[in-house]
């Protein structure tokens, strides 16, 4: 039975958030398709609502958990509006390459 | 009994994580952040989350991913092309990620007093979260279904044909 009662220690889902939050960082900055860019920001608001309940885990407080709530319908509203700022990017360019659409740059 | 699924769900995370950044079709990407997102839900719940490993699983491997699919299939662009301007993103862009990445382990085993979680303990039951919600945050709830309004009809205003749009400029030359 002890087995059951083992513990798994709580830096380690910090860890983990961190190495997820990375990762979205690292898709953010290499990745060249619009659509892959705006999925890594959704890896990394994913990767700071864990380390939210891993907080709120810990100091045994439901506001942590309440603020992931609130994370995850902002995340909701911003995918709707972005992807379809996407679409239009894409009617006016035909293309979703990041490099390609550089009308703003010096 | 933890431990274990700790383990293989945090292995799942991270590799649905790194294979999110190796494909380069869009399509497999989304399909492994669903991956992702499932397993975290599964995280949630280890750490007694259970509302939010529902909410995890229906909102965002549901609604947002299933708009993610879609809108790749519907503008259907194929394989992104790994061309210009991606070098010196990769040369600042990996070390500085790198830096992060020490800097943040860093904190993290920094911190003092973090204890364990096991399994059935310290559970947030709905209730509870519902408590707090409607009873202090209920104003900030309503805002938030605000937000969502003014989301949708952004969205649609962003959405609908444009005047660069084919097929309304094939209409207007018709006429």
């Amino acid at each position: 039975m002890s087995y059951l009662h083992q513990q798994v220690p709580l830096a380690w889902y910090l860890l983990l958030s961190a190495a997820l939050f990375c990762l979205g960082v690292l898709g953010f900055v290499l990745k060249r398709n619009l659509i892959t860019v705006f999925m890594s920001i959704e890896l990394m608001l994913n990767a700071v609502n864990l380390s939210f309940v891993t907080f709120a885990h810990q100091w045994h407080q439901v506001k942590g958990q309440i603020f992931v709530f609130f994370v995850m319908m902002v995340a909701a509203a911003e995918a709707a509006v972005g992807l379809a700022i996407i679409i239009a990017i894409f009617r006016a360019r035909a293309t979703l390459a990041v490099d390609r659409i550089d009308l703003m740059k010096l | 009994m933890h431990l274990i699924l700790f383990l293989l769900f945090a292995g799942f995370c991270l590799a649905g994580a790194i294979n999110l950044l190796l494909q380069s079709h869009p399509i497999n990407s989304a399909l492994s952040l669903i991956v992702v997102m499932t397993s975290l839900a599964v995280l949630y719940l280890l750490l007694g989350a259970e509302f939010l490993a529902a909410a995890q699983i229906i909102v965002y491997s549901g609604a947002i991913m299933v708009l993610f699919v879609f809108v790749v299939m519907l503008l259907n662009t194929g394989r992104e092309e790994r061309t210009l301007g991606s070098r010196a993103a990769r040369a600042i862009g990996l070390p500085a990620v790198v830096a992060l990445l020490a800097v943040l382990t860093t904190l993290i085993l920094g911190i003092r007093g973090l204890g364990g979680a096991a399994i059935s303990q310290g559970i947030t039951t709905t209730q509870d979260l519902s408590r707090v919600l409607f009873h202090q945050l209920l104003l900030p709830f309503e805002v938030t279904s605000v937000l969502i309004l003014i989301a949708i009809l952004g969205a649609v205003a962003l959405a609908r044909f444009g005047s660069g749009d084919p097929v309304r400029r094939e209409r207007t030359v018709a006429k």
